[in-house]
């Protein structure tokens, strides 16, 4: 197992195409839910116990070896929204071309062959942490961090906020992390031997809602 | 965990020159260059020119609306199904040289939906002028400034001007109008970039864009040699 691997898969410019997304801040902040660094922050923890816990587990699922067409159908379950829906499976189609070049493994393939529009990102990316030699709290982690420092970066965009007031606020939410990770970890093991159901079905009803408003507007910075 | 080497299935590489079922991909060229120095009248001058002869498309990135695709849509330079829009999320640049997954998977489901195709015009967000295109996105690139810009960017340089397969200095018909000095935009052009081209044009003339679409024919007839 290389530990380094993570530090490649979790990096903010890995190739992956996330950089297009806000994960719902765009529309936090024209709604006046995220104003500054205080209310990023507060959004952030959200986002990190709801969809960011779901990801971690899915992610987490997948690195474990669980059937990644088994919790495809759990991920779109999870998601209520077509436009999150749609934004996931882009990003995992994304995720899989940069995964592919960087750890090129069968599972990959097979997933990419079975999904050409792509699969829900937490899963591509729980199987690439597969690929490139990590465990399930590797997955998680990444997929946890990457719920909240999407947000963070697209506020600093969008707000022009103080780009260390953000990163002091990332910061301020590892223990978090921290917690959702190794919950995410558990739930994956539970996963493996009772099926995907075990995995939590934490939902944040506004980012489903945001997401489809935003998703119908005519201006915007970000694509989802 | 043991690793297999081998990998099969689509699109696992960017710059391959073949597509999964093995025939040859279209030619990718991308556009680039400042806000409204004329990406988009290039992209729809070289589709009216070219459509007769080739099977194009085109990519547009626009950074906070759809207006170069629906421009393009709007003069019905080509059928609506050849036009996709990607959205950069603020920072054009990331979108064709950074991160250009999002570009890949717009031109591999053109040609997925609408091929075969011979050409992909692949037009940037208009940006500063150090935005250059991935060589992994894109086979040759074509830097588009214009006169009204100022007559010392070609002297400034940058990589945009210097290393750009073809450097487009438009609206010349405005140089008058501007006070722009033609010949030494010309001639500072020529000192940066030593033998690559470099080519003067008004799409206010007639057959404005005709040595553009010249050397994006001598580009396809090179990579389909
Ligand atoms: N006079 C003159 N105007 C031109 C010429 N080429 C383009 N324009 C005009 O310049 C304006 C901007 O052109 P676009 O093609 O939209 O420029 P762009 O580079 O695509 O702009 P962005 O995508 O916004 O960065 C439009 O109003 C065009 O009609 C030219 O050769 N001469
Ligand atoms: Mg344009």
């Amino acid at each position: 197992m290389t530990r380094a691997a993570l530090l490649v898969l979790a990096d903010g410019r890995f190739p992956a195409g996330g950089h297009a997304h806000s994960g719902g801040a765009e529309a936090a902040v024209k709604a006046g839910r995220i104003t500054g660094a205080a209310s990023l922050e507060d959004f952030c923890r959200g986002r990190l116990y709801t969809t960011g816990l779901v990801s971690a587990s899915l992610a987490a699922a997948a690195a474990l070896g669980a059937d990644p067409v088994a919790l495809d159908e759990a991920a779109d379950a999870r998601t209520p929204s077509p436009a999150l829906r749609v934004a996931a499976r882009r990003l995992g189609r994304q995720l899989m071309r940069a995964a592919r070049a960087a750890w090129p493994h069968p599972e990959l393939d097979a997933l990419a062959r079975r999904f050409p529009k792509g699969a829900h990102q937490p899963v591509v990316l729980g199987l690439a942490a597969r690929a490139a030699g990590l465990g399930a709290a590797d997955a998680a982690y990444c997929s946890a961090y990457e719920s909240v420092s999407g947000p963070a970066t697209a506020t600093v965009r969008l707000l022009s906020l103080d780009p260390f007031d953000a990163t002091a606020g990332l910061a301020r939410l590892a223990d978090d992390i921290d917690r959702v990770a190794s919950e995410a970890a558990e739930a994956a093991a539970r996963a493996v031997t009772d099926g995907v159901d075990a995995l939590p079905a934490a939902s944040a009803p506004l980012l489903e809602v945001g997401a489809e408003a935003h998703a119908a507007w005519a201006v915007r910075l970000f694509a989802s | 965990m043991h690793l297999d080497h081998s990998h099969d299935g689509p699109a696992a590489v960017s710059a391959d020159a073949h597509r999964p079922d093995g025939t040859r991909r279209a030619l990718r060229i991308g556009l680039g260059g400042p806000v409204g120095s004329g990406k988009t009248a290039t992209v729809a001058a070289l589709c009216r020119a070219l459509r007769d002869e080739l099977s194009l498309a085109v990519v547009t990135n626009d950074i906070y609306t759809r207006e170069d695709a629906e421009f393009l849509l709007r003069e019905a330079v080509l059928p609506p199904e050849r036009i996709t829009a990607v959205e950069t999320g603020a920072c054009p640049h990331t979108a064709i040289r950074d991160d250009i997954s999002a570009n890949l998977e717009a031109v591999e489901d053109l040609e997925d939906e609408v091929g075969p195709l011979d050409l992909i015009l692949v037009e940037s967000g208009g940006d500063n002028l150090t935005a250059t295109f991935s060589r992994g996105l894109v086979d040759a690139q074509v830097f588009v400034i214009d006169v009204a810009g100022g007559d010392d960017i070609p002297r400034k340089g940058g990589p945009g001007v210097t290393t750009a397969d073809l450097l487009v200095i438009n609206k010349t018909d405005l140089a008058p109008h501007v006070g722009s000095d033609l010949a030494r935009m010309a001639a500072d052009a020529k000192a940066q970039r030593a033998e690559l081209p470099v080519v003067l044009q008004s799409l206010r003339s007639e057959d404005g864009v005709r040595q553009v679409a010249d050397w994006v024919r001598a580009q396809l007839t090179a990579w389909t040699a």
